[in-house]
């Protein structure tokens, strides 16, 4: 075969995802002068954070002026039950409010106070309303605020192309190379640095919240280019999906209907969530559905209700009462707003969930209940980076948002995502570009990664075989939801893992029909690569993990072990092999500590 | 129709160079939106028939098709409301962009309009490093914000749908839209009115409210941005000293109660 023709595109900086990470990276690093590019599989703007809902958390202290950054640092860390890096979350709290401040500098117009300020809702593990909102549209809003101020700086885009390989050069980045979704073409970018802004790996389970986007890319990139990853096990169910129609099973519920005043019934009518309250959270947790009921205007002298509890802890409670034959009809729990709330509060505060529903499911949830089961919605571990400057641990390599670990520990809070995305995607431009200012030799990729990239791309196009690409995604897609799921146990997980090894091996033999222009089962087919990669690197981190810790909660080890407490899990890729490694946790000082130890 | 039915789906397919309608039979299940009723086609009979799609929640406004001849999201559109009895489905590509393949059509003159909006331009911030601006004031701009750019109303759009000779200048409704947005938020300082009439080229609308029609997140797109728009237009252009007086004393850009301080 002879060698693929290609488009070359230099650039300093490239970002790859244009989610509010990735946006919020590429600014930064052309608002520092670095040549930026965005690359992107989905039209700009169509990305995964045009579906986040809540809001955004940060301390801005609008609605209660006792919050600070330091009670966020506390939530998080407590959310997070222990296993966060204290660093980034300490960075995360105290820049929130200015990272969402300066969305308003770029035009996003927030739900207001009476006082003019931007307004802060409620949601689970938060001590005090914290979430910067607009209904529950708020990812809508900051993608496009983002969005336009990108493109107010002139950053070039490269829409609906796929990123397949990271180019190296002596053990640092030097771009990139990846093909155009509607002509096929294929495009080598050399750079001196790279934004990993590739978002979370849903798609790898049945039921999940995420578009078909989020298929881990940038985990098989940055496992292939020799980064560490960490606590890969900690993938976030969110208690509250869609169950019915069959259609719309796993779509999002947010948070802010409890959040609002929404409360957890099973068939029996009763509020079940009063029996799940752990231990760990008792002290800070309403023990009566009246003192719950007065914590939404009085959070002085109440405590929170157990719905607002961490979203893994609640969807814990969510499986149990469908276990034990306490499920809806469609096998959920009810979600209820209606009972509590007039309908006119409902339709303002979430209108998208009332047309969601009414459209969707034929249900006016001003009315009725919703029925909703847990979700595959985030994953809060990923590439392994340094806290101040988003670096991964290969050179010229940064990584920000869904894709990084370590912010969000065992599990993120609601609200702490968007957040999330801004301030660690500021500082990912801001340190790539900084990065690129001190690179006294360029990088240079030989062309023989580039044409080995290119022959592994079109190899389906002349495979020996007749698989289906969509058969072998929906079969892992079971085996996960099945054996890695929600709970987990040893047998099962091995399972899982023999599976997905005879899935690659069904990945082989795909082949795909039609040309390459805009051809989807050819792109899936490309998509399974990391999807199988994840698949492996969660199935098997989640073995070494024996106890149950936030996202990952496991039949065999039900309890939490405080010496799992201590460390997380790393794995890289070493030979063509996935190595894991059990390290101890960063130490965190001891004033910090101190603020984690508070309670209320 | 009901669930567990066959129904036939005639979908376009094709490229810039020739298409066809083609039919595909599809078992329907309960609740089954069009979007469903693609990808099941997708998974198992054409694996190379070209859509988009995204959230599949209404959110991302990817989706955009004409079903049965009227531009709407697949993801939002349920069988049972357009299924007709014993009558295939039709599902073809937005008619007013060039097609790609099948259902995927070149947007990008979209994108292309976007660069030429000039950006949100603030007042300073008040001396405590805040912002105030009241939700009455916010409230109509927020309905401009809804927008999930699916550009529905730009393929309904008579001024360009079978006029393509007009793109370059004229924005359409969904940049009205943004314009609207930015003319009409209590911070921004920026005299867009010229941009408006001459770039976005307003007065090719006539007002025949299609665009409002076919909006996914019901945005009044006629009557709250554009007509107000045109009206500010007609003010500016035979009234300049009208538009200045109401620059200064901020009526009908931001509220007495909060001018800001750089005013």
């Amino acid at each position: 075969m002879g060698r693929e023709p290609y488009e070359t595109h230099p650039y300093d900086v490239l970002v790859i995802g244009a989610g509010g990470a990735g946006l919020r990276a590429a600014i930064e690093a052309a608002a520092r002068g670095a040549r930026t590019a965005v690359i992107c599989k989905s039209l700009l703007g169509k990305a995964h954070t045009v579906m986040a809902e809540g809001g955004a958390a940060a301390a801005l202290g609008n609605v209660w002026p006792e919050d600070t950054w330091a009670v966020h640092f506390r939530d998080t860390m407590r959310g997070g039950k222990l296993i966060n890096n204290w660093r980034m979350v300490e960075l995360f709290a105290k820049e929130a409010p200015e990272r969402v401040l300066e969305l308003e500098e770029w035009g996003a117009v927030f739900d207001r106070t009476p006082d003019g300020l931007i307004s802060q809702r409620d949601f689970g593990g938060h001590r005090y309303g914290r979430l910067a909102h607009v209904g529950d549209r708020t990812g809508l809003e900051i993608i496009r605020t983002l969005q336009y101020k990108m493109i107010s700086m002139h950053v070039d885009v490269f829409m609906e192309c796929t990123v397949t390989h990271l180019l190296t050069d002596a053990g640092r980045i030097a771009g990139a190379c990846g093909y155009r979704r509607d002509s096929g073409g294929w495009l080598v970018f050399p750079t001196k640095a790279v934004v990993l802004a590739t978002g979370g790996f849903g798609k790898v389970w049945r039921y999940t919240s995420m578009s078909w986007e989020s298929t881990g890319d940038g985990i098989g990139l940055a496992l292939e280019a020799g980064a560490d990853l960490i606590d890969m096990e900690m993938v976030q169910f969110h208690p509250t999906g869609m169950v019915w129609p069959p259609g719309a099973r796993g779509i999002l519920v947010t948070e802010g209907v409890r959040g609002d005043g929404g409360v957890l019934r099973n068939a029996e009518g009763r509020r079940f969530m009063f029996q799940y309250i752990p231990e760990f959270f008792r002290a800070e947790t309403a023990a009566s559905e009246e003192e719950a009921d007065r914590w939404y205007t009085d959070k002085r002298s109440n405590r929170r209700p157990p719905e607002l509890l961490p979203r893994d802890e609640v969807t814990r409670a969510i499986y149990r009462e469908v276990k034990t034959g306490r499920g809806s009809p469609h096998g959920g729990v009810y979600l209820d707003i209606a009972t509590r709330r007039p309908p006119e509060f409902i339709t303002r505060r979430l209108p998208s969930m009332h047309h969601q529903f009414l459209e969707l499911a034929g249900i006016d949830i001003t009315k009725d209940a919703m029925e909703v089961y847990p979700t595959c919605h985030y994953s809060m571990g990923g590439v392994r980076v340094n806290a101040d400057t988003a670096a991964a641990t290969v050179p010229g390599l940064f990584a920000a948002g869904e894709i990084a670990g370590g912010l969000h520990g065992a599990n993120r809070l609601g609200g702490n995502s968007l957040t999330d995305l801004l301030v660690f995607g500021r500082r990912a431009g801001m340190h790539a570009a900084e990065y690129v200012s001190t690179i006294r030799t360029n990088p240079n990729a030989s062309r023989d990664q580039i044409d080995d990239a290119a022959a592994a791309l079109l190899a389906p196009f002349s495979a020996p075989g007749d698989e289906s690409p969509f058969d072998v995604q929906t079969g892992l897609q079971d085996v996960m939801q099945e054996h890695v799921g929600i709970f987990r146990e040893e047998a099962g997980m091995r399972t899982a893992l023999e599976r997905i090894a005879a899935l690659r091996q069904r990945l082989s033999r795909v082949r795909v029909s039609g040309t390459r222009q805009y051809n989807p089962g050819w792109h899936a087919t490309r998509d399974l690569h990391s999807m199988l990669t994840v698949a492996e690197v969660v199935t098997r981190s989640a073995l070494e993990r024996k106890e149950t810790r936030g996202g990952h909660s496991r039949t065999d080890y039900l309890k939490t072990d405080a010496a799992l407490g201590r460390v997380n899990i790393v794995a890289a890729q070493r030979h063509g092999t996935i190595e894991l490694a059990v390290e101890p946790i960063p130490q965190i000082p001891d004033e910090l500590k101190r603020i984690v130890e508070e309670h209320t | 129709m009901n669930a567990g039915e066959e129904i036939t789906l005639r979908v376009w397919r094709g490229d810039a160079a020739a298409g066809r309608l083609v039919d595909y039979r599809v078992r329907t299940a309960e609740g089954m939106v069009v979007l469903d009723a693609l990808r099941a086609i997708q998974a198992t009979q054409a694996p190379d028939l070209a859509m988009r799609w995204n959230c599949k929640a209404g959110k991302c406004g990817s989706c955009s098709a004409e079903v049965n001849g009227h531009p709407r999201l697949t993801c939002m559109t349920r069988l049972t409301e357009v299924a007709g009895e014993g009558n295939p489905l039709t599902v073809a590509p937005m008619r007013a962009f060039p097609v790609v393949k099948d259902l995927v059509t070149d947007v990008s003159w979209n994108y292309e309009k976007a660069k030429e909006i000039p950006p949100f331009s603030p007042a300073p911030r008040d001396p405590d490093g805040r912002r105030r601006m009241y939700q009455h004031e916010v409230e109509r701009v927020q309905e401009f914000r809804k927008c999930i750019e699916c550009f529905l109303c730009q393929d309904v759009c008579h001024v360009i749908r079978d006029h393509p000779e007009n793109k370059p200048k004229f924005a359409g409704p969904r940049f009205f839209v943004l314009l609207a947005a930015y003319e009409m938020h209590p911070l921004d300082t920026a005299n867009r009115v010229e941009q408006i009439r001459q770039d976005a080229g307003i007065g090719f609308c006539n007002i025949t409210k299609c665009c409002t029609e076919v909006c996914p997140e019901g945005i009044h797109i006629t009557d709250n941005a554009i007509i107000p728009l045109k009206e500010r237009v007609v003010d500016q252009h035979y009234d300049p000293v009208l538009w200045l007086w109401r620059k200064l004393t901020g009526r009908g850009k931001t509220s007495a109660a909060t001018p800001p301080p750089s005013r």
